[in-house]
């Protein structure tokens, strides 16, 4: 009981001291608290089933999308991309994973040329349709296949939200495609403890 | 002079309302399907719209658009994308572009695909368009 009102007195101390702890001004949206550990076992885009452990020790930025995404995935991967290039060596500390939405026709080989296509720092992953509803129900993405179009192709619905997690597996933020890259930039550098 | 003269053989009967400025493709690898992206100019009083598309480089060709509807992003097909008099209308990632699919042979990044614009006029507008690397920004 003494302890709690000292603690008070000390919180309350602060705040009129205006010393509070160190509190960062996010650019992006503060999702701590609100959303799970990354977890998730699913196939990388070299053939091998991978949990989240694995990706442990980086910053992860989670992301959905699919191959056969010409115009949406491509900006948002181009966004990534110049991220990782502002990022510096501070790069090799984060890794992107993109999460295909569409296992019917991403196999590991055509994620690999894909995301590759865009940046090193990116994983692709796919896996069975029940594997990727477990990730996406898990940070309430949605996704959902559209008609076949003429020529036999088909396009599939998917939230655009990239969700950054700390070295932790800890889901820190949200950032949408509205975000401007040196907001992501700024948030990520004070995630991994640099200036921003 | 030269170059005068080849650009007065090349156009058509009559003067094109629309000229088409910009033009690129975003290279994919494995023959995904690419986009093709433009900015059309309609220098003329009367509305024009681009009605169609066709390439000898691509089976098929379709023009869509990108909508973020409450955070879901999707794709739809559309018809035709207006370009009122004296004014223009981009073909831009996020927005409208041009879907190329099947492509007839390998294609890379540096290379150029022609495309063939189709106007509401009937008028035509054949485009080289440079292929650019997957992770371009513009």
């Amino acid at each position: 009981m003494k302890r709690a009102v000292l603690l008070t007195m000390l919180a309350v101390l602060f705040v009129l001291g205006g010393c509070s702890a160190p509190q960062h001004r996010w650019k992006l949206t503060d999702v701590r608290g609100h959303l799970p550990d990354l977890a998730f076992t699913l196939t990388d885009d070299t053939g091998r089933v991978v949990d989240a452990h694995a990706f442990r020790g980086k910053l992860v930025l989670l992301y959905f999308g699919y191959t056969h995404c010409p115009d949406v995935c491509p900006l948002t991967l181009t966004h990534l991309h110049v991220l990782m290039q502002r990022l510096g060596p501070l790069a090799d500390r984060t890794r992107v994973l993109f999460v295909s939405v569409d296992p019917a026709r991403d196999t590991p080989a055509l994620l690999h040329a894909y995301v590759n296509a865009f940046d090193p720092h990116i994983t692709g992953l796919t896996g069975t349709p029940a594997q990727i509803e477990a990730l996406a129900k898990r940070y309430r993405v949605a996704y959902n296949r559209g008609p076949t179009l003429p020529g036999g192709g088909y396009e599939v619905a998917h939230s655009a939200g990239i969700y950054i997690f700390d070295d932790r597996g800890r889901a820190r933020l949200l950032a949408t495609d509205a975000d401007p890259i040196s907001a992501i930039a700024h948030d990520v550098r004070v995630l991994l403890g640099a200036a921003p | 002079m030269l170059a005068l003269a080849a650009a007065l053989l090349a156009s058509p009967a009559f003067a094109a309302a629309i000229t088409v400025q910009k033009p690129w493709v975003r290279w994919l690898p494995a023959g995904l399907p690419a986009a093709g992206y433009a900015t059309l100019v309609n220098g003329s009083d009367t509305p024009v719209s681009l009605v169609g598309a066709r390439s000898p480089d691509y089976g098929s060709v379709m023009i869509h658009r990108s909508l973020d509807r409450g955070g879901m992003e999707r794709m739809v097909m559309v018809n035709a994308i207006p370009v009122p008099p004296h004014s223009r209308a981009a073909l831009a990632p996020g927005g409208y572009h041009l879907m190329l699919m099947q492509p007839r042979h390998a294609i890379r990044p540096g290379m150029r695909v022609s495309v063939r614009f189709e106007f509401s006029d009937g008028s035509t507008i054949d485009v080289a368009m440079p292929v650019r690397p997957a992770n371009a920004s513009g």
